[in-house]
């Protein structure tokens, strides 16, 4: 993390990924001041207040589901997987960036990554959070899901591990535990920071207990970088598993248009295609409401274009190639399968997905988009849209005419289907507000590591 | 804890404005034979591990160790409940089909070894540790911001109050005060 790139180089005509000026105490202050300060910016309760309010829509939602059964979504045969598997699907996808730039960026050693890492992280947790509420539901019986997990118990019974839904079960499970162990590992020197800077009793205790004693020891530091640098090695094959199982509860099945060796791949780039427009749109607000522009640069908001321009095109590729082999497998279900989700009675999702996911990205070949905030921020939300359109074509396309004519259906989403999935986002936007308000937003320790100071000439007095 | 007992001395800290001045210090220290020693900083500082001779942690190893056995564990624990205890035949295929097993066998691998980077990294730090005698020492608030702290500690053999007090203070330190146990 010592390295020499600070970007602050005058000649260099790229932007900083840190605008100079800045010192151990200002960074830290800077940084540390929005968790500590007391007064609460109005804009917070009021974003806070919605938020707060479409996650109450989703406890109510919740309720109503436990209380009487998943008949309330429009799921049914033919399509006995819908939003649920759709949302789950996109969140685990969102979640994904997180970790790419917590932990591959790392070992790349992208310094840029140091500003954004620690949001991304706590983004991955919450989109794994919500992620994890649809399948958890759709059993029916959510108070009994631990039977999805190996224990000895008095039925007899055990999971079925050539399943993928057991292979899922392990994937998400131990990415969630990951992703918090390394969020975790990550917010402890900054915790000591917030222990000794805070004014009021109460949070010194709180920040304290968290910190569980950190004293920035040389020895401790030592330790704390091989954990961290090991943990970072860990996740990088785990973040490619986790999306591969995903995409395997499809490729698996014999499903036309889910029976593709695509699959892993082209789920792997999707998810980070999604999780980097997701962490634009949640930068880009943040670094403007906060005052953190400093910190997170034009050189922040380039490179993650650029990473979506280059995982928008796998993405395009993907399409392409399920097209491709469609025709070239020669098998009658396939060939209907695309045509069909091309120009069936979903056609025009299929054509919104592709004028989201394809068409739209292109414009950041062009230098001026990539240099426009207002610009990003919109492609950003689109792709969002759009993955989630692609979730949705993938899933329902296929399901609702498979091999039997006669049992071909239109799916069509209830209210509680819409009210789950916007309950969701509320429940992640809101999480995210308590995360900006009490933790520190940027990892300040690797900040410190970024400045020109930090540079180590040894001096005799 | 009696209040008439006097406290004793934990060691002597000095304070540094920058990470420059410290080093010296502390190689210097090292040089002069110290031993019992530790510098607190506000982020990690790779040069200072050689300067005071950081041993080599264990960490890596229990990582590997915790992945081994996640990853041991996961396999037989799926070989012993499809093929021994709960056989199930799925679509004929082999009881033991192995390469079904490897996702899950991948995933307890990674856990073991996450698991065991946090834990033995938070266990050979000796954390979590709520109160230590090193927050006694005056500014000591600051090591976790913009402060290069150095102590050497007063069970160091070579300890002495006031020439260690005289070595530290000829480094150029802001002050350098004693710790309290």
């Amino acid at each position: 993390m010592s390295s020499k790139d600070h970007g602050i180089h005058p000649e260099s005509t790229r932007p900083p990924v840190i605008e100079p000026g800045y010192t151990f105490g200002s960074v830290t202050d800077k940084i540390s001041a929005i968790a500590l300060k007391k007064r609460t910016p109005l804009g917070w309760f009021i974003g806070f207040g919605i938020t707060f309010m479409m996650t109450m829509m989703l406890m109510y939602t919740i309720g109503y589901l436990v209380t009487t059964g998943i008949g309330i979504w429009g799921n049914n045969q033919p399509v006995g997987w819908a939003f649920e598997i759709i949302n789950f699907v996109w969140w685990i996808g969102i979640g994904h960036a997180g970790t790419l730039i917590s932990a591959i960026l790392l070992l790349f050693r992208q310094q840029w990554r140091t500003s954004i890492n620690r949001f991304a992280e706590a983004m991955t947790l919450f989109a794994v959070t919500c992620a994890g509420l649809f399948p958890l539901l759709h059993t029916g019986r959510p108070w009994l899901a631990y039977w999805l997990f190996p224990y000895p118990n008095t039925m007899g019974m055990w999971p079925q591990f050539r399943s993928p839904i057991v292979w899922d079960v392990f994937a998400v499970s131990t990415y969630a535990t990951v992703s918090a162990l390394f969020w975790f590992v990550g917010l402890i020197p900054d915790l000591a920071t917030l222990r000794d800077r805070a004014k009021r009793h109460g949070a010194k205790v709180i920040y304290g207990m968290l910190a569980m004693g950190w004293r920035g020891s040389a020895q401790h530091w030592h330790r704390y970088e091989t954990a961290y640098l090991l943990l970072a090695g860990l996740a990088t094959p785990l973040v490619v598993s986790v999306h591969t199982v995903v995409s395997f509860d499809f490729a698996v099945a014999i499903i036309p248009g889910w029976h593709a060796t695509i699959f892993p791949p082209y789920f792997v780039a999707g998810a980070i295609y999604s999780g980097f427009a997701m962490v634009m749109t949640l930068a880009i607000p943040l670094r403007k409401f906060y005052g953190l522009e400093d910190f997170i640069t034009m050189r922040h908001l380039r490179n993650m274009s650029k990473i979506m321009l280059a995982t928008g095109l796998i993405v395009a590729y993907g399409y392409m190639i399920e097209a491709f082999m469609a025709w070239y497998s020669g098998n009658q279900y396939e060939s209907f399968m695309i045509k069909n989700r091309m120009t069936g009675p979903y056609g025009v999702f299929y054509w919104l997905l592709i004028a989201c996911n394809v068409i739209t990205p292109q414009f950041l070949w062009i230098k001026k988009v990539r240099h426009s905030v207002a610009a990003l921020f919109v492609i950003s939300i689109v792709v969002n849209i759009g993955m989630w359109l692609e979730r949705f074509v993938i899933i329902v396309t296929s399901l609702h005419r498979d091999f039997l004519p006669s049992s071909w259906e239109i799916y069509k989403p209830t209210v509680w289907d819409f009210s789950m999935f916007f309950g969701t986002i509320g429940l992640f936007v809101m999480l995210l507000f308590l995360f900006v308000r009490f933790l520190p937003v940027i990892s300040i320790f690797e900040m410190r590591t970024l400045l020109p100071e930090a540079e180590v000439k040894e001096e005799p007095a | 804890m009696t209040s008439s007992r006097k406290p004793t001395i934990y060691g002597l800290i000095a304070e540094f404005d920058n990470p420059n001045k410290l080093l010296h210090a502390a190689r210097s220290a090292h040089e002069e034979g110290y031993r019992r020693m530790d510098c607190y900083t506000p982020y990690p500082i790779e040069e200072l591990n050689e300067a005071i001779g950081v041993r080599h942690t264990k960490l890596p190893f229990l990582v590997l160790l915790g992945g081994v056995m996640g990853g041991v564990l996961g396999y037989f624990m799926q070989y012993w409940i499809n093929v021994v205890d709960y056989p199930l035949n799925i679509g004929g295929r082999p009881q033991h089909s192995w390469p079904a097993f490897i996702v899950p066998t991948f995933e307890m691998t990674i856990l073991g070894a996450a698991v065991a980077a946090v834990l033995g990294m938070l266990a050979l730090n000796g954390l979590p540790r709520p109160h230590h005698p090193i927050f006694n020492a005056p500014n000591f608030a600051l090591a976790s911001r913009d402060r290069f702290f150095l102590c050497i500690e007063a069970d160091d053999p070579k300890f002495d109050l006031e020439k260690t007090a005289r070595f530290l203070e000829s480094f150029g330190a802001r002050e350098v005060s004693d710790v309290e146990n």
